[in-house]
């Protein structure tokens, strides 16, 4: 398991000391952020090269992701192999990117499917990532979720992307989901601890911002927004909420944490909204795998749809993209 | 390679909107643009025409034709005779050509959008997002007015001719503030784009010419000042529709003093944005971007003075800085920009002086570490901090990006910087603390309030001034009055004389009722009876000719008393409505009691009738129940603007307001023009009828017994056109209602222009005091106060 042979997270985040009157002034106003959200794919336009390059960044940053009760060997062979070759080599060559090793960051399964999905990335850098504790509502024991990530660590999972207890957020017992996380993060130990808010599950984008911070104080190296197996998933405005946490985090620690919208991503005009939004309220820095991912299924799909357009000024056709 | 190098930097790259659209439409136009008249394209009797060009790439874009005297004469005169039959047309087919103009507003929003932005240097994303959908939106809301004048607002008719003078900094949606509510409601017009912006007025005069609005309904004259003050001069203009600087908007209130012709104006500003410690500190950044950096600053209502809680004004300005260095300044066609460039090379160079002023008196400047291109107009945006009330550019309006920040201790002294201007136009309050933000918004002087948000627009909310930002509402059912009259003001009424009204019956009072001859009337101040300062007084004489009293002659220093006693009256103003109707009953009651005495007193001053001197008196009780009704009912709306948004249209007291009383019926004319006013709220300064002021005075014993507090009302007798004069100069003073001769309504309009405060003037003609509506109209209420909008947006 040496680390050349995984496309590791350079950034781990220790965590600090849990600090409640850091989390009780937060307040947020969800009215003002939805302004800023709404305006966020209006005041930047990222047209012709520009948008293909943003979008061949867009498929490094994805977690290409299946989360079914159906999955088999099958399926998640199909979609290693697609995690392996994201786009066509004819496009790739078309636009002079068949050198600069496209492919997508990791893949995410649930913990039975760990060691199919191994296999079928066998010789890539890319890592799996598994999603734990009690995935999606977290309604099982600690002791469980301790054993869920232990043994998924042990299978050979690089990226563990936990559930949060949403009661702790709801209860406003902040120093619980502090402890909670940082168990988890314990238990992890090289692998990176992706923190899981389900923040259509929290009510208001105040504890949205509270719980991300809470997560970051007890040391997870991603934030991230869903399940996607909730009413909603991954918003503008949540998002906004949740990397505006990350930018104070860093500012007061010197720490910087990545993030990871789940669930609802489809489209490659969204993709380019996340990747404006991640530039201009994080700055490049946070433009990498290392630090932001999308959570996503289909939405590859559509990106090589649109780089076919750009290369050919043919509108394209699913059926001619080799499925995941 | 290229993809392959941006992959890496992952840099934005250029986006430009195609100018296509727009160049298309000018080279059919031949890039020369004539005045549309009467339905035709004039070429202008001046013969001359300008220049106008892009303030992103200073380049040329077209000429434009520049209309003189004789051309302004044409437009205004077209504009007269198409008024009969735009009237007799109807509301619904006035209402159907303003949806059209909506229609057709959208039909070309691309073209709209782009030609604007080239003009005007203003970012694409604006016009494409903001102005012109606003636009439209206001011709479909003023649409569904235009349908319902008749029955929402039957006492009222059209003004007339209206001239409207816009400025360059949102030259459709001002074009669209002022034609929708003045066609909607009857009017035909005259309008006058800014001379730097004068293409999408062509471009929408051209639209009307498609839709085929019937000639001479909206006439497009374009020009600089001399062609604006052509406008305003003209004698067949009823009024005058102003945006634009507060210079200028004073000129037009000189210029039009005693004219008669109806004005609004809305004008400069310095609007306060307030952040309190408890804010959402990322969103504020985001508002102050929206408050100073839209437009490139260049919005009357800009959020330019931040007013800081000190706990937190650091790390907001840090914020604040991190957020400057990612904006960014280019062509105004460049999709990928925040801020445009400035009008002008002449704003620009102002700009640049006020901030040279500001860092002479120690203001410290903060610009991003980037530069502007030199292609065009551009400044950067730019932070100040380290200032001062004391500081040029926390009291000039820069209309520029430029911030200036200040920091406040408590909540009251964030209201009390606040309102440390000239200005009212808007303010901006943000906190997470409702009970915070809805006790700061009524003590703001602005006409309008964001709360945790900025520059909001929609048609269905009014906007519009206090103080020197200017009068009128734009927006709402509350600036549709701003183009109509009552129809019972088109009465012809008699001038007021300079000699005592006639005398209507002979038959005298009984002596024995009389109050002796040696009695001298003092002033009332501050709920005291006080000797005059000048230490004279003049005899009133009764209709017989006999000397029935002796009144205090009031001097300028007794005004400036009574102000002074009005202005700390301040608990009238902040109690309920129904508790000052309990004191307006408790005056009627008092006067019920002395009715026969009041009743009395007319005759001996009037000779009137026992009759109709019971009459009078019974009709100023009455009054007084109307009014004391309305204190709390006359009450505000709450508009349907956007999603999830309250919009509070609240009509809030003027302050201290100074009365003149008419000499025609000496008690009722008191009674109706004083009560109103206190009604709803205002503390008075009063000047009653300078021939027959004892049914004022007269009233000394019955305020006294009535509780009002000290100061709510000041009787000031004497010598009434020059009391006037010095009411109308006075800066405390908010508002002056005057109903004496001609030349004194022209006194107190140009003497009211420093200051900017509302006026209410009877250009010389009585009013029909008996008479219903005249006498006793809504519009008292309405003069007596103005409409501050709060928007509160919601939703946790």
């Amino acid at each position: 398991m040496a680390a050349e042979k995984f496309k590791l997270i350079e950034y781990r985040n220790p965590g600090v000391a849990f600090d409640i009157n850091l989390i009780d002034p937060i307040r947020i106003n969800r009215s003002a952020v939805e302004r800023r959200a709404a305006t966020m794919g209006t005041r930047r336009s990222v047209k012709k090269d520009w948008q293909a390059a943003w979008l061949l960044k867009a498929i490094t940053c994805i977690d290409l992701t299946t989360l079914g009760g159906d999955d088999t060997h099958s399926n998640v062979l199909r979609l290693c192999i697609k995690a392996r070759h994201p786009v066509r080599a004819d496009i790739l060559k078309a636009l002079g990117m068949q050198d600069a090793n496209i492919q997508v960051a990791a893949v995410c399964v649930y913990h039975n499917l760990i060691e199919a999905a191994l296999l079928a990335l066998e010789g890539s850098s890319i890592p799996v990532a598994a999603v734990s504790t009690g995935f999606p509502a977290g309604q099982i024991s600690n002791e469980q979720k301790i054993e869920e990530i232990k043994k998924s660590v042990l299978a050979g999972a690089r990226e563990i992307d936990i559930v949060i207890s949403r009661a702790h957020v709801l209860r406003g017992d902040w120093k619980a989901l502090y402890e909670e996380v940082k168990m988890f993060r314990n238990t992890c130990g090289e692998a990176h601890l992706k923190t899981i808010l389900e923040t259509g599950e929290l009510g208001t984008l105040t504890n949205v911002a509270k719980a991300s911070y809470v997560c970051m104080m007890a040391g997870a190296d991603f934030i991230k927004t869903s399940t996607g197996k909730a009413a909603v998933n991954a918003t503008l405005p949540v998002s906004l909420v949740m990397v505006r946490a990350i930018r104070d985090y860093h500012e007061r620690t010197g720490i910087k944490v990545g993030f990871k919208p789940a669930g609802g991503l489809q489209k490659a005009k969204q993709a380019i909204e996340w990747l404006i939004l991640i530039k201009e309220e994080l700055g490049d820095a946070w433009l990498t795998p290392s630090l932001f991912r999308f959570g996503a299924s289909s939405l590859l799909g559509d990106i090589e749809r649109q780089l076919e357009h750009f290369v050919t000024g043919r509108y394209a056709a699913s059926y001619r993209q080799p499925m995941a | 390679m290229k993809v392959k190098s941006i992959f890496n930097t992952m840099e934005y790259g250029l986006a430009p909107e195609s100018s296509a659209v727009a160049n298309e439409w000018l080279d059919q136009n031949k890039r020369k643009f004539k005045l549309y008249i009467d339905g035709q394209w004039l070429t202008p009797l001046s013969t001359r025409y300008f220049e106008t060009i892009s303030p992103a790439t200073r380049k040329p874009i077209a000429k434009i034709a520049e209309a003189n005297v004789a051309d302004v004469n044409m437009a205004v005169m077209a504009a007269r005779k198409a008024l009969p039959k735009w009237v007799k047309l109807g509301a619904h087919s006035r209402a159907r050509y303003l949806y059209a103009m909506a229609r057709q507003i959208q039909k070309h929003s691309r073209l709209f959008a782009v030609l604007e932005s080239i003009e005007n240097g203003k970012p694409i994303r604006e016009t494409r997002d903001i102005d012109i959908p606003l636009a439209a939106r206001h011709f479909y809301h003023h649409a569904g007015w235009a349908q319902l004048r008749d029955t929402e607002l039957k006492d009222y008719k059209e003004i007339g001719v209206i001239a409207q003078i816009i400025p360059w900094n949102f030259p459709l949606l001002m074009l669209a503030w002022k034609i929708a509510p003045a066609l909607a409601m009857g009017n035909t017009v005259v309008l006058k784009p800014a001379e730097l912006t004068s293409l999408t007025a062509l471009l929408f005069a051209q639209l009307c010419e498609e839709i085929g609005l019937p000639k001479g309904v909206v006439n497009i004259i374009t020009g600089a000042g001399k062609t604006g003050a052509a406008m305003v001069d003209h004698i067949e203009v009823d009024k005058i529709a102003f945006t634009g600087s507060t210079e200028v908007g004073r000129i037009i209130r000189k210029a039009t003093a005693g004219t008669g012709k109806k004005i609004s104006l809305e004008l400069g500003g310095k609007s306060p944005f307030i952040v309190f410690d408890d804010a959402d500190l990322d969103s504020v950044v985001e508002g102050v971007v929206d408050a100073i950096w839209f437009n490139q600053g260049q919005v009357c209502c800009a959020g330019s003075r931040l007013l800081v809680q000190e706990s937190i004004a650091e790390k907001l300005f840090s914020k604040i800085k991190l957020r400057m260095e990612k904006l960014r300044v280019g062509d105004s066609l460049d999709k990928s920009i925040d801020i445009g460039a400035i009008i002008s090379l002449e704003q620009l160079n102002t700009i640049e002086r006020l901030v040279k002023i500001g860092v002479e008196e120690g203001g410290k400047v903060w610009q991003p570490s980037w530069k502007c291109g030199e292609e065009g107009f551009f400044y950067p945006p730019t932070l100040i901090t380290n200032v001062a009330p004391a500081s040029t550019i926390a009291q000039e309006e820069i209309f520029g990006p430029v911030l200036v920040a200040m920091t406040f201790r408590t909540h009251p002294e964030a209201v009390k910087l606040a309102n440390n201007s000239r200005y009212g136009l808007a303010a901006s309050i943000w906190t997470e603390n409702i009970n915070l933000a809805l006790d700061v918004a009524p003590k703001i002087k602005a006409g309008t309030v964001w709360i945790n948000c900025t520059n909001v627009f929609d048609a269905a909310s009014g906007f519009g001034g206090y103080r020197e930002s200017g009068f009128g509402r734009e927006g709402g059912k509350e600036g549709l009055y701003e183009y109509l009259k009552l129809i019972s003001d088109d009465q012809k009424q008699p001038s007021v004389t300079k000699n005592r009204p006639k005398i209507l019956a002979h038959k005298l009072a009984d002596s024995s009722s009389l109050p002796s001859i040696d009695r001298t009337i003092k002033l009332y101040i501050g709920g005291q009876q006080m000797r005059p300062d000048g230490g004279t007084s003049r005899a009133i004489k009764s209709v017989s000719g006999e000397n029935i009293a002796w009144v205090s002659e009031g001097s300028r220093k007794d005004l400036r008393n009574a102000v002074e006693a009005a202005i700390a009256a301040t608990s009238w103003t902040l109690m309920t409505g129904h508790a000052r109707a309990q004191v307006l009953y408790y005056l009627a009651e008092n006067l019920i009691q002395r009715e026969e005495e009041f009743a009395n007193r007319l005759m001996a001053l009037l000779g009137v009738s026992k009759l109709e001197a019971s009459n009078e008196v019974r009709l100023s009780i009455e009054r007084i129940y109307t009014y004391a009704a309305y204190a709390d009912k006359y009450d505000g709306q709450v508009h349907h603007t956007l999603s999830r948004h309250v919009t509070m249209a609240m009509p809030e007291a003027l302050g201290v307001m100074g009365i003149v009383c008419p000499k025609e019926a000496p008690l009722l004319g008191f009674i109706s023009t004083v009560i109103p006013a206190l009604a709803m709220g205002n503390r008075v300064v009063v000047i009653p009828s300078e021939t027959a002021p004892l049914s004022a005075t007269d009233l000394y014993q019955v305020i006294e017994t009535s509780d009002f507090p000290a100061g709510v009302i000041n009787i000031i007798t004497g010598n009434q056109h020059e009391l006037s004069g010095v009411l109308a100069r006075h800066d405390e003073v908010d508002g002056v209602w005057y109903f004496g001769t001609k030349e004194g309504s022209k006194i107190v309009e140009d003497a009211a222009a420093e200051n900017m405060k509302r006026t209410w003037v009877n250009n010389g003609k009585q009013r029909p005091w008996f008479e219903l509506p005249n006498g006793q109209e809504q519009q008292f209420l309405r003069q007596a106060t103005q409409i501050k909008n709060i928007w509160i947006p919601y939703g946790e």
